[in-house]
């Protein structure tokens, strides 16, 4: 059964899904702060697109709460927050240095292959004409999971935390139609919760640390001192004629 | 016999069409793009004075050129026709469509870039060597990525023939397939880099620090300057040509009577001016980025053209 055999909205289906995978590995490759919070409303848009396409093709009419939901939270609240956020902190030119991002990105090809896998022997469990797509939304989790692990930036963790329940939620609407409204409600809430919390915990890592790099948290706090500069141009070198 | 023959007609006004075409592409580009940023625009055929002013000029040769510095722009030159003639410009089906493998068209480039880089080094000075140097950086990591995009649409199309290709897209209608969108903007990076174009390389200076292909050729002049300037015009229209006949291969010709044929020339010529406008506002927004971040620009492009195969074996295969 291929792309071509699908309706038009179970194409849009899969079109809107890829595209919120490629939102993924934007938000990997991306290193200011501005363009990643930008980048994952996007992805939010997205999902709640999916969701409603999805609400129309299954007939399950309380996916558009949920799409509803997704948007509300994830295009303009938790985004607005962080925004707020990184401008309180004056922080929204930041921009961090990636290592390796070239194998980084190769590393999430990697991740979508091994999601693919996994999904191989759960896709059985649905019966949408979309249901390959559980596969990207395992590789979506997996790709915020990496995007926490590589990134040092705690806000750029906080998004690769978000976009891992995105995939989740994404998982849920794919699957099984959505989760329960009573769960998918207080999912919704705890990741609102969560976005306050660390905007809360944000200032405390700056007052305590002065920066927001959790590079610099396992230092102790006297070496966090500036370091003394070695007057190496004063010394001369051994064997050098002063 | 007689319908053969205007097929072989066909082929060759086609490419003789692609060759002169060229230059006319880049004017409109230059025309949009100091529309663009304000400046006075020259005319649409301003390229074809330069080439003829190239071309009337008297050749000036470096002292330890040898002879292969002299073969170079003929090399260059007869490359870029051979693959203008394989890619369907009005109309597939055509007799040179035999040859019309995508495979073949990146060994024409390679085959072109070779060269260039050798007479890059063949004078001996220290720009054609840095020039080469770089260029084969960039075309080492951007010929993974245009070959993985290019498979993409092989294993959709199930054939690495372009004429062929496009006609199986042509049939199929408008299916959302999100390989070829993530391959379309892996080969359009791709062709940015290939082609020197703004945030790799810019071809309007000579500025030694950023220039990468204008190195290589910095010691031709006369005619052998206007021949490389042409291939490297015809090479810009090779990559949007395919881009339109792999995404959107609407009104090309696919038999051969004239209104058929006066579509196919009007389609092309608007798709071609519609995808120049585009790449005029990509040039003006971004600026050229250091050398040391095109890898990371080429390693996006080769990690869409995975992204597009995965796509296509994960979503529209089916299970």
């Amino acid at each position: 059964m291929g792309i071509a055999s699908l309706g038009l909205y179970n194409q849009a289906i899969i079109l809107f899904a890829s595209l919120a995978l490629l939102t993924s590995f934007i938000m990997l490759a991306q290193a200011r702060m501005m363009p990643l919070i930008f980048t994952f409303a996007w992805q939010g848009l997205l999902l709640a697109t999916v969701s409603v396409l999805v609400a129309i093709v299954s007939k399950h009419p309380h996916l558009y709460i949920s799409a509803a939901l997704t948007f509300t939270l994830k295009v303009v609240l938790i985004p607005w927050l962080l925004y707020r956020l990184s401008v309180k902190l004056n922080m929204q030119y930041d921009a961090e240095a990636i290592a390796h991002p070239t194998l980084m990105l190769l590393g999430g090809v990697g991740l979508v292959i091994f999601g693919y896998h996994v999904a191989q022997s759960i896709v059985h469990l649905s019966g949408l004409a979309t249901r390959n797509t559980i596969a990207v939304s395992i590789a979506i989790e997996l790709l915020g999971m990496l995007l926490m692990c590589a990134r040092k930036s705690a806000v750029a963790q906080v998004i690769g935390f978000m976009s891992m329940e995105s995939g989740i939620f994404f998982a849920a609407v794919i699957s099984t139609y959505g989760m329960p409204l009573i769960v998918e409600l207080g999912v919704a809430f705890d990741i609102l919760v969560a976005a306050i919390l660390f905007g809360v915990f944000f200032f405390h890592l700056r007052d305590s640390f002065g920066s927001l790099d959790v590079g610099q948290f396992n230092r102790l706090s006297e070496a966090n001192q500036p370091m003394p500069l070695r007057d190496a141009a004063a010394e001369p070198a051994p064997g050098e004629p002063s | 016999m007689d319908r053969q023959l205007t097929a072989w007609a066909l082929a060759a006004a086609q490419a003789l069409l692609f060759i002169a075409a060229a230059p006319l592409l880049a004017g409109w580009l230059q025309r949009c793009k100091c529309h663009m940023q304000n400046r006075a625009a020259p005319a649409v055929w301003q390229p074809y004075r330069d080439l003829s002013k190239l071309m009337r000029k008297r050749l000036l040769l470096a002292e330890n050129a040898s002879w292969l510095f002299r073969a170079v722009p003929y090399i260059v030159f007869g490359a870029m026709l051979l693959a203008a003639a394989v890619v369907p410009l009005i109309a597939v089906r055509l007799p040179t469509a035999a040859i019309a493998d995508v495979i073949v068209l990146v060994g024409f480039f390679a085959l072109a870039r070779f060269f260039t880089a050798l007479a890059g080094l063949d004078i001996g000075t220290a720009f054609g060597g840095m020039g080469a140097s770089r260029e084969m950086m960039v075309a080492a990591l951007a010929e993974p990525a245009m070959l993985m995009a290019v498979f993409t649409l092989s294993m959709t199309a199930t054939t690495t023939n372009l004429s062929v290709a496009t006609e199986f897209i042509l049939r199929s209608g408008l299916v959302l397939r999100p390989s070829f969108l993530f391959a379309l903007l892996a080969l359009a990076m791709v062709a940015v880099a290939e082609s020197s174009r703004i945030p790799v390389d810019n071809p309007a200076t000579h500025l030694e620090l950023t220039m990468l292909h204008e190195a290589m050729i910095l010691e031709y002049g006369g005619r052998h300057l206007a021949l490389i300037e042409w291939a490297s015009q015809v090479k810009l229209m090779i990559y949007a040509v395919l881009i339109v006949d792999f995404f959107f291969p609407w009104g090309i010709a696919t038999e051969f009577t004239a209104a058929a044929l006066a579509v196919g020339v009007i389609a092309v010529t608007a798709k071609l001016m519609l995808l120049s406008v585009l790449l005029v506002v990509w040039e003006t927004v971004l600026a050229k980025m250091r050398l040391f971040r095109v890898p990371q620009f080429l390693g996006f492009a080769l990690m869409l053209a995975l992204l597009a195969m995965l796509t296509h074996v994960v979503l529209e295969t089916g299970a």
